[in-house]
C-alpha cells in the first residue's frame, strides 16, 4: 500500500487547499477570489477556443524561438570565448555587466530600436535570456579539468573531437544551470513584453481582462502562465536528469564517499 | 612533485592577473567605442541609438539631480523589503518544512507546482489589488525572491549530517542548541547561495514592476523616458540598472565571502 | 662490480632524451626544474624513472609526452623530433579519477582515441575487448568509472593505452594512489602486458620497492635542479612474483644500492659528469 500512501502525499495538500479555497468562497462571492467552479468553466470557456489559436500558440511560439535561440547562440560563443584565453579576458567584464542589467528593461529600448514587432519581441528573450547561458557555458568551459585535457590531447583528441567529446560534456552541468535561469527569464520576458508592447498573445489578454475587470477570466490567464511555467520546468528537468545522469550519479558516489 | 610544479607555475599567473584586468577595461573601452562609432556612422538612427558619448554625458547629468536619486531610492527601498520578507518568509517555512519529514512529502507536489509559476502572471492581480503603490511590487519580488531561498534552505536542512546530528543529541544537546550549532551551520552556506540569486531576482521583479505597472522608480522612469522621447535619458537610466545590478552582484558575493571564510568549500549553484 | 652500467653499443633507439632543461620562469626568478638529462630506450625495453619527491619527474614526462615544450635539448620518439603529443605514445596518469571521462561508460572510454583515429568499427571492438580482457575488466564494460573502484579506474586507463596500440607507454607514477594489494596486482598486470605487447614502458614512481621489481632497468634521477644519478640494469628473472621475485637475495641488494643512490641524492650529492657540465 506504499503506492497509496506516495498519492496521499502527492495530491493531500493540493486537495486540501482546494478545500479551503471552495469554502472561503462559498458564502458570498468575493471580487477578487472567484470560486473554483466559476473558474473551471471560465477557464474552458476562454481558452479553449479560438485564443489558442490567436494568442497561445504565438506567444509559445515566440517563447520557444527566442528561448532555443539564446541557448544555442549562447553555448557557441560561450565555447568560443572560453576556450580563447585572451578572448576571455577581453570581453568577460563587458558580459558580466550585461547580465547584471535587468532584463525587462530591454522592451522598451528594444521598442524604440525595433519597433513593436514580433520580431522584436524575439529579439527582447533572446537578448535577455543568453547571459546566464553564455557566461555559465564560459565558466565550464574554463574549469575543464587538466588532467583529462593532458589525457584528450596525448590521445590526439583535437579540434571539434575534444568539443564533442571533452569540453562540451565538462562544461554541461554549468550549462544546464545556465538553462535553467534562461527558461525563466525567457518566460517573463514573453510575458511582459506583451504586456508592454503589444496587441496579442497570453501577457496582452490577461492584461486586458483586468482593465475590464474581468475577474475570472484574469484568473484563468493567471492559470494558463502557471501550467505553461509548470510544464517548462518538467521538461527541463526530465531533460537535465537524462543529460546530467552521470554527473549526479558521480556526485552520489563523492558524497557518499 | 606535481604541487610544486603547480607552485611554480602559479605566480605566472599572478603576474598575468594586470594583464587580464587591463584587456577586460580594455573589452569594456572597445564596447564603448563600436557604441560611440554605430549611430555616428548612420547604421543606427542617433534618435534610436545616441552615441555613448551622450548618453554618459546624460547619466552624469542624472547623478546630480535628486529626483534620479529619489527614484534609485524607491527602487532599491523595494528590493531590500521585498527581499527582506521573502527571506524571512523562506528561512522560517524552510526550517519548519524541512526537519519534518512529514511536511516536507506532503508539501513537495505543492511546492513543484507553485514554484515554476512566473511571477509575472501576478501582475493583473498585484494591479487590482494595490494600483501603482510599492506594495504591487513587493508582492512581485516577495514571490519570486521567495523560492530560491526556500528551496536552498530545504537542501540545506537535506544535506544535515545525521551522524552529527545523532553525536550531538548523545551529548545531550537539545533541540534549540542542535538548530544552533549542527542545522544552521550546515544549513548556511546554502541559505547564502539562495539569498545571492533572491538578491538578482528581486532586481529584476523591482524593476519589471515598476516598468509594467508603474509603481515608482527607476522602472517607471524608464518607460516615462522612452514615451516622452527622452532618448538618451532613457538608456541613461538603463545603464543605471545595469550598475546597480553590479554592484547588487558585488555586495552579496562580498557578503556570502565574509559568512562562510569559515566553511572549507563554497556551495555551487550547479548541484542544485 | 655490484651493479651492470648499461651496455655501451645500443640499435636505434626507441626513445631518445638528449640534453633536455626545464626552467620555470616566475616572479621570485627563474626555477629550474630539470637541468640537463640524457637517456635512451631500446624498443621493447621497461625502464623505471625514480628520484626523490621534487626531483622534476613529472616535468620529464610532460616534456618527454610532449605535452610541455623544453627551454632547451629535445625528445626525439623513433628519430623523429617530439613537438606536440605523438601519436605512437600512449600515457597513464596518476589521477585516475580525473583522466577517465565521467560521462562515458568503461568501453566508450577505451574506445574513444580509436574513434578519434577513424580505425573501423569491427577492428575498434576487437581491440577494446582484447584490451579489456587484458586488465581483466571484460565484465564490466557499461559501468560508469565512477562506479569502480580506484584500482579498477586506473585498470581502464590502462586499457585504454593498451588499445590504442602505442610503441611508447610513458606511466607517471600511476599506483601511487591506490591500496598496497592493488597495486601488487597491477604492478604484475603491466608486466604481464609489457611481456605480451613488448611495447617501451617508461615508468615514473617514487617508490624503490616498485622500480626495481617493475624495471628491466632503473634510472635513479638527482634532486632538483635534475640530472641522471645512474643508470642500472636489473637482472632479475624476467619472470617476476610478487613473493619470490622480492624474497630474491639479488632484489635485495639491487633495492639496496637504488636506495643508498636515493638518499645520496636527497643530500644533494651530484653524480661528477653533471657538476663538470
Amino acid at each position: 500500500m506504499t503506492w497509496l500512501k506516495s498519492l496521499a502525499y502527492l495530491v493531500g495538500l493540493p486537495l486540501l487547499l482546494m478545500l479551503i479555497w471552495w469554502a472561503a468562497t462559498l458564502g458570498r462571492p468575493n471580487f477578487f477570489f472567484p470560486a473554483p467552479g466559476i473558474l473551471m468553466d471560465t477557464f474552458g470557456e476562454v481558452w479553449f477556443g479560438e485564443r489558442i489559436l490567436s494568442d497561445v500558440l504565438p506567444s509559445l511560439g515566440r517563447l520557444l524561438t527566442g528561448v532555443a535561440a539564446a541557448i544555442g547562440i549562447g553555448i557557441a560563443a560561450g565555447l568560443l570565448i572560453g576556450s580563447i584565453k585572451w578572448l576571455r579576458a577581453l570581453l568577460e567584464p563587458t558580459l558580466e555587466f550585461f547580465r547584471a542589467v535587468p532584463p525587462p528593461v530591454l522592451v522598451p529600448v528594444l521598442m524604440l530600436l525595433m519597433g513593436i514587432t514580433d520580431s522584436m519581441k524575439v529579439v527582447v528573450i533572446i537578448s535577455g535570456c543568453i547571459w546566464p547561458v553564455l557566461l555559465n557555458t564560459i565558466e565550464g568551459v574554463r574549469a575543464v579539468d587538466g588532467v583529462l585535457s593532458d589525457s584528450a590531447r596525448t590521445y590526439g583528441v583535437a579540434g571539434w573531437a575534444r568539443v564533442r567529446y571533452l569540453v562540451l560534456p565538462s562544461a554541461s552541468p554549468q550549462i544546464m544551470a545556465g538553462i535553467r535561469q534562461c527558461l525563466s527569464i525567457g518566460l517573463i520576458l514573453m510575458v511582459i513584453s506583451e504586456m508592454f508592447a503589444s496587441s496579442s498573445g497570453l501577457g496582452f489578454t490577461i492584461v486586458q481582462f483586468q482593465r475590464s475587470f474581468a475577474i475570472p477570466e484574469m484568473w484563468s490567464g493567471i492559470i494558463v502562465l502557471g501550467l505553461i511555467g509548470v510544464a517548462m520546468s518538467f521538461i527541463f528537468q526530465w531533460t537535465e536528469r537524462r543529460v546530467l545522469r552521470w554527473y549526479h550519479g558521480q556526485k552520489e558516489v563523492e558524497n557518499a564517499g | 612533485m606535481t604541487a610544486q610544479v603547480t607552485a611554480q607555475v602559479s605566480p605566472q599567473s599572478r603576474r598575468a592577473w594586470p594583464v587580464q584586468q587591463f584587456l577586460g577595461l580594455a573589452g569594456i573601452l572597445g564596447f564603448l567605442l563600436t557604441w560611440e562609432l554605430i549611430p555616428r556612422a548612420g547604421i543606427i538612427e542617433p534618435r534610436f541609438l545616441p552615441p555613448a558619448s551622450e548618453v554618459m554625458a546624460a547619466l552624469i547629468r542624472a547623478f546630480g539631480l535628486s529626483a534620479f536619486w529619489v527614484s534609485v531610492g524607491e527602487t532599491m527601498i523595494a528590493w531590500f523589503l521585498g527581499l527582506l520578507i521573502a527571506v524571512i518568509a523562506a528561512v522560517v517555512l524552510g526550517f519548519l518544512i524541512g526537519s519534518s519529514a512529514f511536511l516536507a512529502k506532503a508539501t513537495s507536489s505543492s511546492v513543484e507546482f507553485l514554484r515554476p509559476i512566473p511571477s509575472v502572471a501576478l501582475i493583473p492581480l498585484a494591479v487590482l489589488m494595490f494600483g501603482v503603490k510599492i506594495e504591487s511590487s513587493l508582492m512581485l519580488i516577495v514571490y519570486a525572491s521567495f523560492w530560491q531561498v526556500f528551496i536552498q534552505v530545504l537542501y540545506g536542512v537535506a544535506d544535515i549530517d545525521m551522524v552529527a546530528n545523532n553525536t550531538a543529541k548523545s551529548y545531550g544537546l537539545g533541540r534549540i542548541a542542535r538548530i544552533r550549532y549542527v542545522v544552521f551551520p550546515t544549513a548556511l552556506p546554502y541559505l547564502m547561495t539562495g539569498v545571492r540569486l533572491a538578491a538578482s531576482v528581486a532586481l529584476i521583479l523591482a524593476i519589471t514592476a515598476e516598468l509594467v505597472i508603474g509603481s515608482p522608480g527607476l522602472g517607471r522612469e524608464i518607460a516615462l523616458a522612452q514615451s516622452g522621447g527622452a532618448i538618451s535619458g532613457m538608456y541613461a537610466l538603463v545603464l543605471a540598472t545595469g550598475l546597480i545590478g553590479v554592484l547588487i552582484n558585488m555586495l552579496m558575493r562580498f557578503i556570502e565571502k565574509k559568512t562562510l571564510s569559515w566553511h572549507s568549500s563554497v556551495r555551487s549553484e550547479v548541484v542544485v | 662490480m655490484l651493479v651492470n652500467e648499461k651496455p655501451a653499443v645500443m640499435e636505434q633507439p626507441m626513445l631518445s632524451v638528449r640534453g633536455l632543461k626545464k626552467v620555470y620562469k616566475t616572479d621570485g626568478g627563474d626555477v629550474e626544474a630539470v637541468r640537463n638529462l640524457t637517456f635512451d630506450l631500446r624498443p621493447g625495453e621497461l625502464a623505471c624513472l625514480v628520484g626523490p619527491s621534487g626531483s622534476g619527474k613529472t616535468t620529464l614526462l610532460k616534456c618527454i609526452s610532449g605535452l610541455m615544450t623544453p627551454t632547451e635539448g629535445e625528445v626525439l620518439l623513433d628519430g623523429t623530433r617530439v613537438v606536440g603529443p605523438p601519436k605512437k605514445m600512449a600515457v597513464v596518469f596518476q589521477e585516475y579519477g580525473r583522466s577517465l571521462f565521467p560521462w562515458m561508460r568503461v568501453r566508450q572510454n577505451v574506445e574513444l582515441p580509436l574513434k578519434n583515429q577513424g580505425v573501423p568499427k569491427a577492428e575498434r571492438d576487437r581491440l577494446v575487448d582484447e584490451a579489456l580482457e587484458a586488465v581483466g575488466l571484460a565484465h564490466v564494460p557499461h559501468s560508469y568509472p565512477w562506479q569502480l573502484s580506484g584500482g579498477m579506474q586506473q585498470r581502464v586507463a590502462i586499457a585504454r593505452a593498451v588499445a590504442y596500440q602505442p610503441e611508447v607507454l610513458l606511466m607517471d607514477e600511476p599506483f601511487a594512489a591506490v591500496d598496497a594489494q592493488t597495486r601488487a596486482d597491477l604492478e604484475d598486470l603491466i608486466r604481464t602486458v609489457w611481456k605480451k605487447l613488448r611495447v617501451t614502458v617508461l615508468f615514473v614512481t617514487h617508490d624503490i620497492d616498485e622500480s626495481v621489481y617493475l624495471g628491466e632497468r632503473v634510472i635513479i634521477l638527482s634532486s632538483s635542479p635534475t640530472v641522471i644519478q645512474e643508470d642500472i640494469i636489473i637482472d632479475l628473472p624476467e619472470d617476476r612474483d610478487q613473493l619470490n621475485t622480492r624474497a630474491l637475495p639479488r632484489f635485495t641488494e639491487l633495492r639496496h644500492h637504488v636506495y643508498e643512490q636515493i638518499q645520496l641524492a636527497k643530500k644533494g650529492h651530484r653524480p661528477a659528469a653533471a657538476v663538470v657540465s
